[in-house]
């Protein structure tokens, strides 16, 4: 079965590669792979009749089965089943399949393009409804049923480029896949009650299985069915649904989609019949359906119309017989399901062959096609007398048995059942009369009108399809013994209505029966009230449309986009405070909720500081942070907030911390720098263009927020009860990591993987600064520092706005600055006289080697004393800081002539290699290994391959601060001296001849 | 546990503090409330390491108790470095704002606004149309669906009228000359 899916989607999916090169006769092969499905089913015959329907998987005598793991955390398996029901829908959905293609080959135009996605849509479709009927398992039925809903969806939307087509098609979708959703729950919930998702052993709990869990879930369960096969008040979609083209609707919406709702109320009623709401809902549904469908059938005058409004009718029948639940009824329920898809299908292909070769279906204008079109016209007779119930044809057969199992119910239950009884007989009357007047519509003269004309004779193979449905309905009303023979496993499966009772049987004559007398009446009344179509349509066009699902669907959905928009507008404001707010107050408030709730305990033992001088800094930090909120300026705000950063290193230092102070004095003050160059070119005062609203929310909203992270902290505190996982470490850092420095340890050895991380995602957030500041292209043009002319870096070339004073000051600086000789600095003469101070760049020239070994210090010795990487990173980065600051742009290019991409790429690759170093070495990822040397003069070392991974990630930070000075530093530079040159464009120059351009 | 009270209040002011700036419009205050509030989170992590201790540099004959809990260190170290980049990604973003906008302040969404303002009426879900009554028709009767008179006003959202609509009107206003040409296709 597996094997057989799998193929039919392979050729599916390989449909559109055939149909490229041999056009639409790919039908042809798409129809015999069908066919070739069809013998396929009918091999399980033998197997399955023999079968014990009842037996669950693994049991002796149990129909074919197949199973695969796929989900098992979730128990859901690729399972599938072919017992005698799954074997009837395969029939019918392989066999009408095949004649459908076979079809579509003279449905379609020669050279149509779009021929290639609808066959393997349409095929796609046979091969899910095929997975449909032989799921064993919740979930893949589910998964089924909705890949029928996508594929119906999208061949309803065939003409996608008309509007008619298109709305129809998102109708039909939003209905099912709204039933879908609603059969999901029921399925996963009965799933849960029964214990197991496998469909057999839930059908086979449902005895066992009772009370109101179950009741509900049923019902959720019906509500999927009855979406799918249209009953009210789901029924609207399918007329709408017949925008697609008429293959589709012979398939889709005749034979096999709709009724997956069907086989599901068959497939759940031998265990859920008796469930509470089952009875009420199928029968009340159904019977109504029923009423509604056909008495709007008589109203059509689209003959695709009358089918379809036909069809809704038909589906309310076959729901009310197979959810009935007694032996004759699950008999007479697949006999009617085989024999309303052999003829609907036939129908619905009669009538695309009248619009494909007249060009309408109204049959206000169709006329005379009955003398002209005879082979059409028999093939359409014997189909639509199937469907009135008329004999000798299938169709009567099955109709009998479903009276008589009605008749049976209304002898035995009175009341109720003699109300079904004879809506289900004032339904018939009304089947018979809507279908003489598709006959007579499709076909008969009508005064006043020509003989409709065929642009085209019909084709043999066009007409063969019907053809062959009709003579089906034919052959099985004579013998209709095969099918019985293949439904009876099935309905033995439910008891008889009255015990002890033998079952009815299939056959043109039971002798002259009651049930008999019934047919006869419903003939008689619909000739009648075919006769009198005339008064019979006067009155009908007085009588409102009391209830138009359809506009009750529009208004509905009319609803859902109000509310939605409604919704959109006050949620989605467009503003990014208002949502902070909401996010931020949700985490104020429900932290408090949970703490009342649980009862909060804060008693814990308490002190008020370590030692005072933790009182102090903590002044200090509250001093900051308080400042920073009211500070004017915005370098003085930075600064406030600076404070806080030293003073928390200082609490870091106190408590026993030293490797955090280290860190986090070395990044404040690197911040502090980045402020100041990123921000220069911002306005220093003005730090709102609106006045800011609502500061007394926030403020509230601030201080609530610090209140509840206090108490959440100190209840977390208390609750404490476990010791640190970190009391091993000490011993692992020695033993495992061979490093003294346990922090250390823990970064590039214990939880390297962390790190690894770490680093990864500095080199993403450098090349982010990168990328704003640059926008086109990394990293600078480097240039020769001997092409810079001296002193054109960061010239003021205008001197309009200064004042008089300053423009004095700066003609005597330069006019000390004549010496071409590179001083202190290798490219301090680049700067302009103004910039430059030259006690900077002594001090810079006598500290930067001391820092940088200094740096490498804290890298090597990280491993055993405070330091490391990212300490000894950030201390190579602040020296070159203070290159940069001391003697510009082309000073940083001298002290480090490599790309910052480069540096990091080294560093990760480093950090990398140490990773998968010891994989060779038949180790773990990470894993590290130390060999013990003794160096003359240093003496003994342990060299640990840890230290190593440091240094990738020395390299990786070094290049963070490298990106970030030459992007927020030097390319800023750059832009606004770019700027400034062409602001003071034909204005005064101090100096008129050093106008060179801005040296890159 | 014990909780240290003067880290418990400094860690409080810092998200306080950091919460108001972080709610502001301005860029750089809601940059400078980031900063506070991670330092905020850094505190937390720091008080509930515990009492405080040696630093974890392991000694012979110091009992693991002693030593100030080292595995909230590594955590810390991490995030004071992440911080720290996140502070020049968001600084460099300010930068931009400023180059492309010449404002450093967080904008509203107008885009959002539009959209809260929006009609609910859409042509392609109700507009009327005509039922079709063959496949096999070239011209759709439905063609000019977007043009086609809304069928009520009622519960709607925004009085005027939206540009999509004017245009149709418009288009509709030149496309009566032609002729009834799609009545014919349609009917």
């Amino acid at each position: 079965m597996t094997t057989m899916l799998v193929v039919l989607f392979a050729v599916s999916i390989a449909a559109p590669i055939i149909f490229h090169y041999v056009g639409r006769r790919a039908f042809f092969i798409l129809a015999g792979v069908s066919a070739a499905g069809l013998v396929w089913a009918l091999t399980y015959v033998p197997d399955v009749l023999s079968a014990d329907q009842n037996a669950l998987a693994g049991q002796p005598n149990a129909p074919p089965e197949e199973t695969f793991e796929w989900i098992p955390e979730l128990g859901v398996e690729l399972s599938f089943r072919m017992d005698a029901l799954a074997l009837v829908m395969s029939i019918l959905i392989l066999g009408v399949g095949a004649l459908v293609l076979l079809y579509c080959a003279r449905y379609f135009p020669k050279g149509e393009k779009a021929a290639g996605p609808f066959g393997a849509q349409l095929f796609a479709f046979a091969a899910s409804m095929l997975g449909l009927v032989l799921s064993d398992d919740l979930v893949m039925l589910f998964i089924f049923w909705e890949l029928t809903t996508i594929l119906s969806f999208l061949l309803i939307g065939y003409s996608a480029h008309r509007i008619f087509a298109r709305r129809s098609a998102v109708q039909a979708l939003i209905v099912t896949t709204f039933g879908g959703l609603a059969m999901l729950v029921g399925l996963l919930w009965i799933g849960e009650l029964a214990g197991s998702y496998r469909l057999s052993e839930v059908i086979a709990a449902g005895s066992e299985l009772s009370g109101t869990a179950v009741d509900i879930a049923m019902v959720l369960v019906l509500v999927g069915a009855l979406s799918k096969s249209a009953l009210v008040p789901f029924h609207f979609w399918l007329p709408a649904a017949m925008a697609a083209p008429t293959p589709v609707s012979a398939y889709l919406h005749a034979a096999a989609m709709v009724k997956a709702g069907v086989y599901l109320v068959a497939r759940f009623a031998p265990g859920y019949h008796d469930s509470s709401f089952w009875l009420p809902l199928v029968l009340g549904l159904g019977l109504f359906t029923m009423l509604v469908g056909a008495y709007r059938a008589l109203r059509q005058t689209d003959i695709k119309l009358v089918l379809a409004y036909g069809t809704v009718s038909q589906l309310g029948f076959l729901i009310m017989i197979n959810g009935l639940g007694t032996e004759n009824a699950a008999l007479a329920g697949l006999a009617m399901l085989l024999a309303h898809g052999f003829f609907k299908a036939a129908l619905f292909m009669v009538v695309g062959i009248i619009d494909h070769n007249a060009g309408t279906r109204d049959l206000r204008v169709l006329s005379g096609l009955a003398t002209s079109q005879k082979p059409l016209f028999w093939v359409a007779v014997i189909a639509t007398a199937s469907m009135a119930g008329l004999p000798p044809l299938f169709g009567f057969v099955a109709k009998e048995v479903v009276f008589e199992s009605f008749y049976e119910i209304a002898e035995l239950e009175g009341g109720w059942g003699w109300v079904v009884m004879v809506g289900v007989v004032l339904a018939s009357v009304l089947t018979f009369a809507y279908s003489a007047r598709f006959l007579w519509g499709a076909f008969g003269r009508k005064p006043g009108r020509d003989t409709t004309i065929f642009h085209h004779p019909v084709d043999g193979v066009f007409l063969s399809a019907p053809a062959v449905l009709s003579v089906v309905t034919v052959v099985a009303a004579f013998y209709p013994a095969p099918i019985e023979a293949l439904i009876a496993p099935f309905s033995e499966l439910f008891d008889p209505a009255v015990a002890g009772e033998s079952p009815t049987y299939l056959a043109l004559w039971h002798g002259l029966t009651p049930v008999l007398g019934l047919s006869v009446l419903t003939w008689v009344l619909g000739a009648l009230l075919f006769w009198a179509r005339r008064p019979v349509a006067t009155v009908q066009a007085r009588i409102p449309a009391w209830i138009d699902a359809a506009r009750g669907y529009r208004a509905m959905m009319r609803a859902l986009d109000d509310f939605s928009i409604w919704l959109t507008g006050r949620t989605q404001r467009g503003s990014l405070g208002y949502y902070l707010f909401i996010i931020l107050a949700v985490a104020t408030i429900s932290p408090i909720v949970v703490m009342l709730l649980s009862g909060m305990d804060v008693s814990a033992h308490h002190i008020v500081a370590e030692q005072p001088m933790q009182m102090v800094l903590g002044a200090v930090v509250i001093s900051g942070a308080v400042g920073a909120v009211f500070a004017p300026k915005r370098f003085m705000a930075v600064l406030m907030v600076s404070l806080c950063g030293y003073g928390i290193a200082g609490i870091f230092a106190l408590q026993g911390a030293p490797d955090l102070a280290l860190t986090l004095l070395l990044v404040e003050s690197i911040v502090l720098v980045v402020f100041v160059l990123a921000l220069r070119s911002l306005p220093q005062r003005v730090w709102t263009q609106s006045a800011t609203k609502f500061k007394l929310g926030r403020a509230v909203l601030g201080i609530s927020f610090g209140l509840v992270v206090m108490a959440a902290a100190a209840v977390a505190m208390n609750s404490r009860v476990a010791d640190p996982v970190s009391l091993e470490y000490p011993w692992m850092s020695l033993d495992v990591g061979h490093g003294a420095n346990i922090v250390n340890v823990t970064l590039v050895d214990l939880r390297a993987w962390d790190t690894f991380g770490e680093i990864t995602v500095l080199a993403a957030a450098a090349t982010g600064v990168a990328s704003l500041i640059f926008v086109k292209r990394r990293d600078v043009q480097r240039r020769n520092i001997s092409e810079v002319p001296s002193g054109s870096v960061g010239r003021i070339l205008s001197d309009e706005s200064l004042p008089p004073r300053q423009i004095r000051e700066i003609q005597v600086v330069r006019s000390f600055a004549t010496v071409a000789r590179e001083a202190w600095l290798v490219a301090g003469r680049t700067l302009a006289p103004e910039h430059r101070s030259i006690i900077f760049e002594v001090v810079t020239r006598l500290m930067f080697h001391a820092i940088v070994l200094l740096s490498i210090y804290l890298l090597l010795a990280g491993h055993n004393s405070p330091g490391g990487g990212f300490a000894g990173g950030l201390l190579a980065g602040l020296a070159l800081i203070l290159r940069y600051l001391a003697g510009g742009r082309y000073e940083l290019e001298a002290a480090i002539p490599v790309s910052a991409g480069a540096l990091m790429g080294w560093g990760l690759a480093v950090a990398c290699f140490t990773g998968v170093l010891p994989l060779f070495v038949n180790g773990q990822v990470f894993q590290s290994f130390y060999v013990d040397l003794t160096i003359p003069v240093l003496g003994e070392h342990s060299l640990v391959s840890s230290v190593l991974f440091d240094v990738g990630v020395y390299l990786v930070v070094i290049g963070l601060i490298l990106d970030i000075l030459r992007s927020l530093g030097s390319e800023i530079d750059v832009r606004s001296e770019q700027d400034m040159l062409s602001s003071s464009d034909g204005g005064h120059h101090v100096h008129s001849e050093t106008s060179l351009g801005v040296a890159r | 546990m014990t909780v240290n009270l003067t880290l418990l209040i400094v860690m409080g002011v810092m998200f306080a503090a950091g919460i108001y700036l972080l709610l502001e419009r301005s860029l750089t205050r809601v940059l400078l409330g980031v900063i506070l509030i991670s330092n905020g989170a850094n505190l937390l992590l720091l008080q509930v390491a515990g009492r405080a201790g040696l630093a974890p540099l392991v000694q012979n004959g110091v009992e693991s108790e002693e030593y100030f809990d080292p595995l909230p260190q590594a955590l810390l170290l991490t995030a004071i470095v992440i911080a720290f980049a996140l502070v020049s990604f968001m600084l460099a973003l300010i930068y931009r704002s400023w180059v492309l906008a010449r404002r450093d302040e967080v904008a509203d969404d107008l885009e959002d606004q539009r959209v809260a303002r929006q009609e609910a009426y859409d042509a392609e879900e109700d507009a009327p149309v005509i039922e079709e009554t063959s496949e096999f028709i070239e011209d759709d009767p439905n063609e000019d669906y977007e043009l086609v008179t809304r069928p009520d006003t009622e519960r709607r959202h925004g009085t005027a009228p939206s540009s999509r609509t004017k245009a149709s009107q418009d288009r509709r206003r030149s496309g009566s000359a032609e002729g009834g040409r799609t009545d014919e296709g349609g009917r």
